[in-house]
């Protein structure tokens, strides 16, 4: 029944596309030296790729993903040891040296990496790296280079690019630079592209963009592309086969419907389990993968998923599972009980234990009205002033970050404040925080005006009011053991220690860690640990509101889901109220009960939850929506993009009458000169739509998009 | 220093090296803390490891070598004028009779006490002053950088040398604090640099979002957090000050007799460095052993602490 990793090519059956395959890796293995022992961050892994097709490669972090990829291009450390075969149109790529491989890299084979800024040389305008890339592998001459160039740069959309390409990187965009790279990778026209988590740093408009452009060149050059990816969704739309990763194994592999409809391993169906999903409305807990994954260095016996999976049994404890044949053809799967789950029909909701939340909590009025509000804001403006000269500085313009926001959040109440980068949702919490008075309108917590406080109020206000920041790395000491951090906040209120060291313990339990873990650094604990810790902490004062800078947007999805049902649990349990900032939308229409959307220092489109995602009004909004890739296939490949032009707007140079015209699809498509001059003319206020629903449209007009 | 503290410590990052192997699971097994990480990457080398075991060496016969003799540093023996070493004088007798061993130890007693205590101070005046500047910035910021840098263009050992007369009589320590004023502007920039990039780390500004005041802020989370950067200069300082002390005791402005240390003794052994040679080598022998001892042992630090400084890589 099972087959060993090495024939696996040779089984398919002969309804696959045809060709001989352009990349073969069998029994990939990578380990790395370190001082807790060797790190075996692949183990094994075999998969081909075949002329045209795209495979993607998921895994969370850690799983080795990105690791093999890099030994496809030979570009992992000498300190690397790789053992197996990787055979790219039947040369053998494993021991070839750096001159022949190099003269591979580029025309054979090219890469997109993640983050395009440091994957561009600073010091050369763009064009030239093109043309570098260009007269490496083609006998061209300089100015025939150079217009290649440019002919490619116009091939993945960068506007005016004749111009352009005498730009240096940073003048470029995250979005454009990407394109740049894609524009290197096509430039000798390869057989294979690598693309590693090509859009992670992009915001979701841009992300759309860019995928849009990667499709692009995948048919201008017909290249076979390996996208590795965290992102269920991207996949989804993108992908032809999936192959799914975990600690250095592969563990499934199969085409992308099957993956996603008919997963036959556990823990593919757990990933697709704690996704939130926008196209659903209920509201119904995630179901959160216990555990972590293993460490490299130390891997539990047996399947390495073992320790996590609810129906594990004792073989699986003992021996690892291979990647074997399952009941349905082109469809592998690394699970002893894969036949079993085919038999039983079971989904993630079978095999994982969907928890469940507390009643709400009954003593809050069930109307909105009638409750308190913990934290409005009105009309808040905030600008940084652009000062330039070296001796004498003077002002010669200002960033208008925050430019006129205003809402409110009732008591138990989750507001979801979501917006791309640089759209002022940062600042706007940071204003709140500093507890200041605005440089123009009103904050107020708790019904006290903070432009009023003094100081010994403002420090009694922090205990009513915490945060809890995106990077769980970077927002604990790691210095300081986890008790001290928890112990802070408390401290600065003068609490009795007896007091702090017991409340310490019945935090760490409240977040799920054990009283034990207080004398331990946060570098020994995983991502999703230290988010809980940092939760904690909000906590530590019993406070009315939290703020929530994109809690969960650095973890991995399986962790994810957890922390999610976490803060959904303490929000009832303790009746808090949560402002909750976050560029994922899954993410807020599952946790958000009401969801203001910002776009260059304004709020454009405020509402409940459900009014936002069924009734979208304003086109920001419905543009932001529609880019967001859903995990489903079908789904995926039936709906309808609508891609923004451009990026967004300097804040520091904010267009005339209506903010979002510039890169608006109504204004450009469907108004006729004369609404055109109202949206350039007139700055549209938040119209009331109905009820709780507000857009700053002036065309406002209701589009179905999820 | 030749590079960029800056860019040696990447300012202390729970990363250890692998992407892969830090999301270490908590109930896996005891995971090494950063203190025995450190001091194991510090084992592995060798030549920091001599160099430690010989530094050691230097502070014993400095402390104890004494005892071994009868004579005092301030003895004369007017019978042995230069003679050679014998197992009387150990290392022989200078041109007025005093013995050598006795003051050469005694000499390096002193530079070694003024080499760690001014080099404390330097490094501690640079960790209040530039982590204040960094974090606070501003117009406290704008005087901080003001006093380091016309600290930077004054010749730090001419003043010192002016100074020098008013100083005679009182005690060392405050050749100490001179050497340290002089001393600690460039780690105080580096400190500044890395203050003001700790500043607008997550941790900090939780810290200031639950009221921390701005003071403690700096000692609970800022100065832990560069550690390893102060130690290190700690260590390379003190080879900096004793040369200092060193050159400015030479030239009779630092160091005053009766007191010695390796300055006033190798000044005073120096016209004879040609033709009694003994009296000469042993002393400057020492220094240069003790100097180079130190910049080795900081060295192996710094790789120890920092693994990407290149050779504790595996």
């Amino acid at each position: 029944m099972t087959v060993t990793d090495k024939t696996l090519p040779d089984r398919e059956p002969a309804g696959s596309p045809a060709g001989s395959p352009l990349l073969e890796v069998s029994d990939l293995t990578v380990s790395f030296g370190s001082e807790a022992g060797p790190v075996r961050a692949v183990r094994g892994v075999s998969y081909t790729v075949r002329p045209g097709e795209t495979l993607a490669i998921v895994g969370e972090s850690g799983s080795g993903k990105s690791v093999s990829s890099l030994a496809v291009m030979g570009l992992l450390p000498s300190s690397a040891v790789v053992t197996g075969s990787i055979r790219f149109k039947g040369t053998e790529l494993l021991g070839l040296n750096d001159r022949r491989l190099s003269k591979l890299r580029g025309s054979g084979i090219s890469m997109v990496f993640q983050d395009p800024l440091s994957a561009l040389t600073p010091v050369y305008t763009i064009g030239d790296q093109i043309a570098e890339a260009v007269r490496i592998h083609q006998e061209v001459s300089k100015n025939q280079a150079h217009a290649r160039a440019v002919e490619l740069l116009d091939l993945v959309g960068i506007p005016n690019a004749r111009l352009r390409a005498d730009s240096f990187p940073h003048e470029f965009s995250g979005g454009m630079r990407q394109r740049a790279m894609i524009a290197m990778a096509i430039a000798n026209d390869p057989d294979l592209i690598i693309a590693d988590e090509p859009t992670t740093a992009l915001d979701v408009t841009i992300q759309a963009q860019v995928l849009e452009v990667l499709k692009k060149a995948k048919e201008a050059t017909n290249a076979a592309t390996v996208l590795i990816t965290h992102d269920l969704g991207v996949v989804a739309g993108f992908a032809d086969r999936v192959m799914v990763m975990y600690s250095g194994k592969s563990v499934e592999l199969a085409p992308v419907d099957e993956v996603f409809y008919t997963p036959r391993m556990p823990y593919t169906m757990g990933l697709l389990g704690s996704i939130p999903r926008m196209d659903v409305e209920e509201k119904e807990p995630l179901i959160p993968i216990e555990g972590t994954p293993p460490s490299l260095v130390s891997l539990p016996s047996g399947c390495p998923f073992q320790p996590r999976c609810p129906i594990a049994v004792d073989l699986c404890r003992t021996v690892e599972p291979p990647l074997a044949d399952t009941d349905r053809p082109l469809h592998w799967a690394a699970c002893h009980r894969s036949l079993e789950i085919a038999q039983r029909g079971w989904s993630a909701a079978d095999v994982f234990v969907r928890p469940a939340l507390p009643p709400a909590d009954a003593s809050l009025p069930p109307v909105r009205e009638e409750r308190d509000v913990v934290l409005a804001l009105d009309n808040v403006h905030r600008a940084f002033p652009i000062r330039k000269g070296a001796v004498i500085r003077r002002t010669v313009g200002s960033v208008r970050a925050v430019d006129g926001v205003s809402f409110d959040i009732r008591q138990g109440e989750t507001l979801g404040l979501v917006g791309e980068s640089g759209c002022g949702k940062t600042t706007t919490i940071m204003e709140v925080m500093n507890l200041l008075e605005p440089q123009q309108g009103r904050i107020v917590v708790l019904g006290k005006d903070t432009g009023t406080l003094k100081n010994s109020d403002r420090r009694k206000m922090r205990a009513d009011l915490s945060i809890v920041f995106q990077d769980p790395m970077a927002s604990l000491d790691p210095r300081m053991p986890i008790g001290d951090i928890l112990a802070e906040p408390m401290w600065v209120q003068k609490i009795p220690d007896e007091r702090i060291k017991a409340r310490t313990a019945e935090l760490l339990q409240l977040v799920g860690l054990a009283p034990e873990h207080a004398s331990r650094y946060p570098a020994e604990f995983s991502g999703g640990q230290r988010q809980r810790i940092g939760i904690a902490r909000a906590l530590a004062l019993d406070p009315k509101v939290i703020v929530l800078d994109e809690p969960v947007s650095a973890l991995d999805v399986s962790i994810q889901a957890g922390v999610i049902n976490l803060l959904d649990e303490l929000k009832v349990r303790m009746g808090l109220s949560y402002l909750f900032v976050a560029h994922d939308l899954s993410v807020v229409r599952h946790i958000a009960d009401r969801v203001a959307v910002m776009y260059l220092g304004r709020i454009v489109e405020i509402g409940t939850t459900r009014e936002i995602f069924a009734a979208p009004s304003h086109p920001y909004t419905q543009a932001l929506l529609s880019a967001i890739p859903l995990p489903d296939p079908v789904k995926e490949r039936s709906r309808k993009r609508i891609l923004l032009s451009g990026d967004l707007p300097s804040p520091a140079d904010v267009p005339s009458g209506c903010r979002f015209s510039s890169r608006c699809f109504v204004f450009a498509e469907q108004l006729d000169a004369e609404q055109q001059a109202t949206c350039k003319g007139v700055d549209p206020g938040l119209y009331e739509l109905g009820g709780d629903h507000r857009a700053a449209c002036h065309f406002a007009k209701v589009r179905e998009v999820v | 220093m030749s590079m960029s503290p800056q860019e040696i410590f990447e300012v202390a990052s729970p990363a250890v090296s692998d992407p892969d192997a830090t999301d270490q699971h908590v109930e896996a097994g005891q995971p090494i803390t950063r203190g025995r990480l450190i001091l194991r990457r510090f084992l592995r080398q060798k030549s920091g490891i001599a160099a430690l075991v010989v530094l050691v060496l230097i502070f014993l016969l400095a402390y104890f070598g004494p005892y071994l003799t009868h004579w005092k540093f301030d003895d004369f023996d007017q019978t042995n004028i230069l003679t050679g070493p014998d197992s009387n004088h150990f290392l022989g007798v200078d041109e007025v009779g005093r013995d050598v061993y006795a003051r050469t130890l005694k000499g390096l007693q002193k530079s070694l006490v003024i080499g760690l205590v001014a080099a404390l101070v330097t490094t501690s005046i640079a960790a209040v002053a530039g982590s204040i500047a960094g974090y606070f910035g501003g117009f406290i910021d704008i005087t901080v950088v003001w006093i380091i840098d016309l600290l930077l263009v004054l010749p730090g050992f001419l003043i010192l040398a002016i100074l020098s007369p008013a100083l005679a009589g009182k005690t060392w320590l405050w050749l100490v604090v001179l050497l340290a004023v002089f001393g600690w502007m460039v780690t105080g920039r580096v400190v500044r640099g890395m203050a003001m990039s700790l500043r607008e780390r997550d941790y900090v500004h939780a810290a200031k979002f639950m009221g921390v005041p701005a003071l403690t802020i700096i000692r609970r989370h800022l100065l832990p957090n560069m550690a390893s950067l102060l130690i290190v200069d700690v260590t390379i300082n003190v080879g900096g000050t004793i040369l200092a002390e060193t050159g400015l005791s030479f030239f009779g402005f630092g160091v005053q007799p009766p007191d010695v240390s390796m300055g006033t003794v190798l000044s005073d052994a120096q016209p004879l460095a040609t033709t009694y040679p003994h009296v000469f080598m042993f002393g400057a022998g020492l220094l240069v052993l003790t100097v180079l001892c130190v910049s080795v042992i900081g060295d192996a630090l710094r790789d120890a602490i920092d693994p990407s400084s290149g050779s504790s890589r595996l």
